[in-house]
């Protein structure tokens, strides 16, 4: 984890770019920099790397000062891709991308195979790539080494100044969705710098807000959404974002449960439940103790597979539960990744339905149309 | 055909001390050449490191100085201090490779991207390894070029440096002025430029092969 406590920075000039800096940057997760041009973010990232020097107040990495700690080495440790990526034009891509493995002495075959990696990691082939120079590829492909130069020697840190912003809408995108794919992978503790507000709401979990060099607010993009500190905030953000996200809110869950589920009883036999789910045509059921409150999930395959037993050895915990007066938002962050059914529980653990994920995307996928329209 | 008869004897009349003043005329450039390049690289390189800008326009203001002495007067002013021969040739030669060398290193490490030079501090390298693996292979065209040029300069210069007795080309063309012998004249500005296209031709030969590296 990396934390400024009261950082203050007067550059030689007697400008003050920043004034009592306090911020937090979260342990793998992706912490977006924001804020309008001049606003110290650029300054905020190299203070991390000792680029530049803090006038006073403390930065700590991982609980250690970092002005007691050895910049070369700080900085090796940190992966960093500047604002104009600055490929070095003299070496092969497979050069700039080993630049820091070398550095650190890794053997030659370690360093191929890693570099060979890195380059399938974002769709490059290293046949294709490897031998070429960085005037040789297109403006995106750099971006893409930029960002895997940075990757190479396994930084648990990584700092990204504007890492996509020469680009076109829709490489921009592609970026940044093989950015969230590859932080799935690696989970790295990144610190993203970007003035683009979309950009932030789509691949932040922490956004700090700058303005004038100070951190007008911070947490998670939700947060700020639902709760802008002040104007600035607010028009920073933009009333139609604002709106889009007041909608979100809005949706009620009850239209988003299928009431009409099949349930059954926790000291049937297993014959009885797999002949009711075939009559339904469904692939699970509810399993409900007699006062009916939620006591598991029944598959068919499972019932199909036991068909002689009580139906109490097949009874499965769901992966997700979620209560009647959920808000829609929460239990959008809760079901990336789940395929099972999503039984509905009432304050009372009664069960009063299964959540019909479809129609929610569904609708979902109308709002975010919308946003792309109007934005 | 006479006269071409007549130079093909020339020639085997004369071809030990003909080769004698070649090689002299050689060492003297080459002498020049790689004490230049040895002082004035690091220098240009420290210039353009250092924070006064005072120091560095007081250094390209010596370096212009000497180039605007005439050759044969800067020859002259050495003969007081060093006599004659092949040191003062040297040391004088070496004043005017001074500029030349020092501009080129010079523009090669301004042109360098400043972004380049940034992401190359931010991912841990040390000034030195910087310099020597990021700043200069990317200034290494202009610097280059500024070798080949000066050293093509060296090598004219140099025929001058006969008149101060360093010896080399310019001693037989000096002969063949004294004699009125055209054969002498043209062998030593002939051979002159031979060297000059050669040294040329190696070069262009090392700059392809460091750029591969
Ligand atoms: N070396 C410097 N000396 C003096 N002032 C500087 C220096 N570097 C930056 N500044 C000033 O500090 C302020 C913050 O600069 P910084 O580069 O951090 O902005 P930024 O938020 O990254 O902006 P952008 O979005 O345009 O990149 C600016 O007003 C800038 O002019
Ligand atoms: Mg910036």
């Amino acid at each position: 984890m990396i934390e400024l406590k009261n950082v203050n920075k007067i550059y030689n000039d007697g400008f003050q770019a920043l004034t009592k800096v306090n911020v937090e940057f979260q342990e793998g997760k992706i912490n977006v920099l924001i804020g309008p041009s001049g606003c110290g973010k650029t300054t905020t990232m190299k203070l991390l790397n000792r680029l530049v020097d803090y006038t006073d107040g403390e930065v700590y990495f991982n609980g250690k000062k970092i002005k007691e700690m050895n910049p070369i080495e700080l900085r090796r440790q940190m992966g960093f891709v500047i604002q104009n990526i600055g490929l070095f034009p003299h070496m092969t891509i497979f050069n700039n991308v080993a630049t820091v493995p070398k550095l650190l002495k890794w053997d030659k075959d370690r360093i191929k195979k890693r570099v060979i990696e890195l380059l399938e990691m974002v769709n490059l082939d290293p046949n294709t790539y490897m031998n070429r120079y960085p005037s040789e590829l297109s403006g995106g492909q750099q971006q893409r080494i930029g960002v895997i130069r940075a990757l190479a020697a396994e930084p648990s840190t990584i700092l990204m100044d504007e890492p996509f912003s020469a680009l076109d809408p829709i490489s921009r995108e592609q970026l940044q969705d093989e950015l969230l794919r590859l932080q799935t992978e690696i989970n790295k503790t990144i610190i993203f710098v970007t003035h683009d507000m979309d950009e932030a709401l789509k691949i932040a979990d922490n956004i700090v807000l700058m303005k004038d060099g100070k951190v007008v607010q911070q947490g998670s993009p939700d947060s700020l959404l639902s709760n802008p500190a002040n104007d600035f905030v607010k028009e920073f953000i933009g009333e139609k974002r604002l709106n889009s996200n007041n909608q979100l809110n809005d949706l009620s869950l009850a239209n988003y449960i299928n009431k009409d589920i099949l349930l059954v009883q926790s000291d049937i036999r297993i014959e009885k439940a797999t002949s009711s789910l075939i009559e339904r045509k469904v692939s699970s059921a509810v399993v409900i103790n007699e006062d009916e409150t939620y006591n598991g999930i029944v598959s068919l395959y499972d019932a199909i597979e036991n068909n002689s037993s009580e139906i109490n050895s097949i009874i499965k915990k769901a992966s997700l539960i979620i209560y009647e007066n959920d808000k829609v938002s929460t239990v959008l962050e809760k079901i990336e990744g789940i395929h099972d059914i999503v039984p509905v529980l009432s304050k009372e653990d009664i069960v009063v339905g299964l959540l019909s994920v479809d129609k929610l995307f569904a609708t979902l996928h109308h709002l975010t149309e919308y946003k792309r329209g109007e934005i | 055909m006479e006269l071409l008869q007549d130079y093909i004897a020339f020639w085997a009349d004369k071809y030990a001390s003909i080769f004698d003043y070649m090689l002299e005329h050689v060492l003297i450039s080459l002498t020049v050449a790689i004490i230049s390049i040895v002082f004035t690289i690091p220098l240009a390189v420290w210039m353009t490191k250092m924070k006064s800008t005072k120091l560095r326009s007081f250094i390209f203001n010596i370096a212009n100085i000497f180039q605007t002495i005439p050759t044969i007067a800067l020859l002259a002013i050495m003969i007081p201090i060093f006599g004659i021969g092949f040191t003062p040739a040297i040391v004088a030669l070496f004043l005017y490779a001074l500029l030349p060398l020092l501009r080129n290193t010079y523009s090669g490490m301004e042109s360098i991207d400043q972004e380049v030079v940034e992401a190359a501090k931010g991912m841990g390298f040390t000034s030195f390894q910087r310099i020597v693996k990021i700043e200069l292979p990317i200034a290494l065209p202009y610097i280059m070029s500024g070798i080949r040029v000066t050293s093509v300069y060296i090598i004219s210069w140099t025929t001058l440096a006969a008149l101060i007795g360093a010896g080399g080309l310019g001693d037989l063309v000096l002969a063949g002025i004294g004699y009125n012998d055209t054969f002498m004249i043209f062998t030593g500005a002939f051979l002159a430029i031979i060297i000059a296209l050669i040294l040329d031709f190696v070069l262009a030969t090392v700059e392809n092969k460091l750029i591969k590296l």
